[in-house]
Parts: structure tokens; C-alpha cells; sequence
């Protein structure tokens, strides 16, 4: 199976490691994901102004591109997920949206949100299946107390995201399970790490990061993973380690160089 | 057109389905940072008591992680009001929160780009 893929900013730079053992993984799984050519960066929140246009039309451009190859758009880092299918939605829902975006654009083909959005983690569960990863695994993680970080992006809205329930998810709980650890359920596993608000007040960031990283290590967490650049940059310097969970499924899988 | 007027527009939120329940601050991990909380966002914006809102440090605060709005029982979403509302600020000419000439400060060798490219939209125009 090919995906198309966009990778994102911070993936081509600060979290090179997120990128490469997804791409290496996805090979040793079955699935390919094809970098779309002419990408273009999502600005790593999305526009909740009704009145914006300008600051949707990247995401616009990657499903439109997506649509023309006829195939799945595959996302990795929580934010670009967030921000893409939520610009997807509104393309399919929003009216005046997606009427001055097709304006704008002047694509050959009208584009109304027909792309698919899927996160790596979706690809997993819904085509690998986890039980296929837990077969393929040759290093299982075995007793390794692995606490899954959601954060926000990957869950809320709800409504749109549609990814897990995000009061009580558990689609990374039964990945950590695949590569043979334990999951570390934890209460604040799914609450914001601080996020861009590191930029304007640092300290109001490191309370949120703490909390989250402490909230862990009650529970018992070796270590922690998570799937977004920003939320590891503001929790790895607490006191429980944090990886991405793409260089777990590599380790486990053997494609870790 | 009156600053009400232009919130709501922005934000496309109906402030009048909110029953005070208070859940939306209840929930919301930066509280404590808050001058004005989300319930008070919803109401003032209601009553149209917007400029206190605009001059608040609060409308920097709100980490957009939409605890507030996905747990909100009447589908309010609190967190696109704040946002309208530091919009409202923003696009005026010379409020721009966020600078270039801040970026050197904060940079290290490890911040992400989705660091600077996500305070720049919440920021800055």
C-alpha cells in the first residue's frame, strides 16, 4: 500500500529521528509513504477564525494534491495531523471556507475534503493491525513500563479528529502493547504540555510540563512517548525520558540502525 | 461594526447556548494563569464587556489544547471566543505580541520549528 505523506516542517529538521524510523518501519510493515512533492508547512495550530482563508490553503494544496494521486494523506507529527484534518472538515463542511479556498485556488478539480486523513498511528491499528505488528516484532519491548502522551492535538476536537475517544483513548496504550511493554495509564495523558505557549511565557510551560511528566511518573513510567516535536521539546527535560513511539516500533522491529 | 459583533464573527461561537456551568474553567490546565477564565470570556463577550478581555494578559494564556470546548456540555467552544478575542487585538495595526527580534532570546539548539511557526499564527499577523 502507498500513502501519500507530509511529513512537515519539523520532521525535515529538529525531529529527523520521528521521520526516518517511521519511513524505515512503514517499510518492514508492508506500506510505503510517498513524500508529496511540493509540500508546503501547515503553521502548527489551526485557524479557528472563521475569517481566515490565507492560513488553510498549505493543508488545501497537500489534500488537493493527495486527491489528484488518488490516494490516503498519511500525517505524523500530532500538529500537522490536527491542523490538516481539521482544514479537511472544514473544505467539507464550512461553505464560505471552502467557497473562497476553491476561489483562491483555482485547482483543475473543485476540492471539497474528499481526501482521507489518516494518522501513522491510524495506519497501524486500521490496515497493519496490531496483532500483524505484535507478530513482526523481533525485539519486544518486554517489561519495559512505557507511558503513552497524547497531549491535545491528536484527540481534540473530538468531533473532527475522530482518532480515539479522548477522555479514555487507547490506540497508543494497545501499540506499546504490540512491541511487547506495558502501558502506564495515567490521568493526565491526555492534557496540553504547555505547547507554543513555551515562546511566550516559559515557565507557565514548564508548570504544564511537569505536571504531565509527574502525572507518569506516579504512575510508574520508565519512559514516555509521544508523536509531536513540540510536546517532546517541552517535556524531555523533566524527570522521566521521552522518545517518539516511531523509534520503539523500529527497535521492535528490528530496523533501527 | 461594535467589538461583539466582530468577535462573534471571527469566532462563530453562539455565547448565548452557555448555561454557566463553569465546566470550561473547571477543566482548563492554565487556570491558574488566567486573569479572566473561559467561563468569563463566554459571558463577557454575552454582555459585551470586551475591552477588559482585550487588555488582559489572558487572552496570551489559553494553550488552544480545547479541553475547554470538547468537555463543554452545551457546545459552546470557549476556546475560539479567546482566540477571537486576542484576534481582535492582534489585527489592529502596531499589536503584533509576538516579534522577530524576540526569536534570538528563546532559541537553543533543540526547539523545534513548530515552536516558532505556531506562536507566530497566535501571536502575530
Amino acid at each position: 500500500m502507498v500513502y501519500s505523506y507530509f511529513p512537515g516542517c519539523t520532521l525535515k529538521n529538529k525531529a529527523k529521528d520521528l521521520d526516518t524510523y517511521a519511513r524505515k518501519s512503514a517499510e518492514a510493515l508492508g506500506f510505503t509513504l510517498e513524500e508529496l512533492e511540493n509540500w508546503q508547512c501547515c503553521g502548527g495550530v489551526y485557524p479557528m477564525a472563521k475569517d481566515e482563508i490565507a492560513t488553510k490553503l498549505s493543508s488545501v494544496r497537500a489534500l488537493a494534491d493527495a486527491k489528484a494521486q488518488g490516494r490516503d494523506l498519511v500525517t505524523l507529527c500530532s500538529a500537522c495531523h490536527n491542523v490538516i484534518k481539521q482544514v479537511n472538515n472544514d473544505m467539507a463542511t464550512d461553505e464560505d471556507i471552502a467557497l473562497r479556498a476553491n476561489n483562491y485556488l483555482k485547482l483543475d478539480e473543485e476540492y471539497r475534503g474528499e481526501t482521507k486523513v489518516l494518522h501513522y498511528l491510524e495506519v497501524l491499528r486500521d490496515v497493519v493491525g496490531f496483532d500483524t505488528i505484535k507478530e513482526k516484532v523481533v525485539n519486544p519491548l518486554t517489561g519495559k513500563k512505557i507511558a503513552p502522551y497524547y497531549g491535545c492535538l491528536l484527540l481534540r476536537p473530538k468531533k473532527v479528529m475522530q482518532m480515539d475517544n479522548p477522555e479514555n483513548p487507547k490506540i497508543m496504550e494497545d501499540f506499546i502493547r504490540a512491541i511487547g511493554a506495558e502501558p502506564v495509564i495515567y490521568p493526565l495523558r491526555n492534557e496540553c504540555c504547555g505547547g507554543y505557549v513555551r515562546i511566550e511565557d516559559k515557565d507557565t510551560a514548564s508548570k504544564r510540563s511537569a505536571a504531565v511528566v509527574g502525572s507518569a511518573a506516579d504512575f510508574g513510567a520508565e519512559l514516555m512517548v509521544t508523536a509531536c516535536p513540540l510536546c517532546m521539546y517541552n517535556l524531555k527535560n523533566e524527570t522521566v525520558p521521552v522518545k517518539y513511539f516511531t523509534e520503539l516500533l523500529a527497535e521492535a522491529l528490528g530496523v533501527k540502525e | 461594526m461594535d467589538k461583539r459583533e466582530e468577535i462573534l464573527r471571527i469566532s462563530g461561537v453562539d455565547v448565548r447556548k452557555c448555561m454557566r456551568c463553569g465546566k470550561c474553567s473547571g477543566t482548563c490546565p492554565n487556570y491558574d494563569e488566567m486573569e479572566y477564565h473561559p467561563h468569563q470570556f463566554v459571558y463577557m463577550v454575552e454582555t459585551g464587556n470586551i475591552e477588559p478581555l482585550m487588555n488582559s494578559k489572558s487572552i496570551y494564556k489559553c494553550l488552544s489544547c480545547f479541553a475547554c470546548a470538547d468537555r463543554c456540555p452545551r457546545g459552546v467552544e470557549p476556546a475560539k471566543v479567546v482566540e477571537a478575542v486576542r484576534l481582535a487585538v492582534i489585527r489592529q495595526k502596531g499589536q503584533n505580541h509576538l516579534k522577530a527580534s524576540q526569536v534570538p532570546d528563546v532559541l537553543d539548539e533543540d526547539i523545534p520549528q513548530q515552536a516558532f511557526v505556531s506562536a507566530f499564527r497566535k501571536y502575530s499577523k
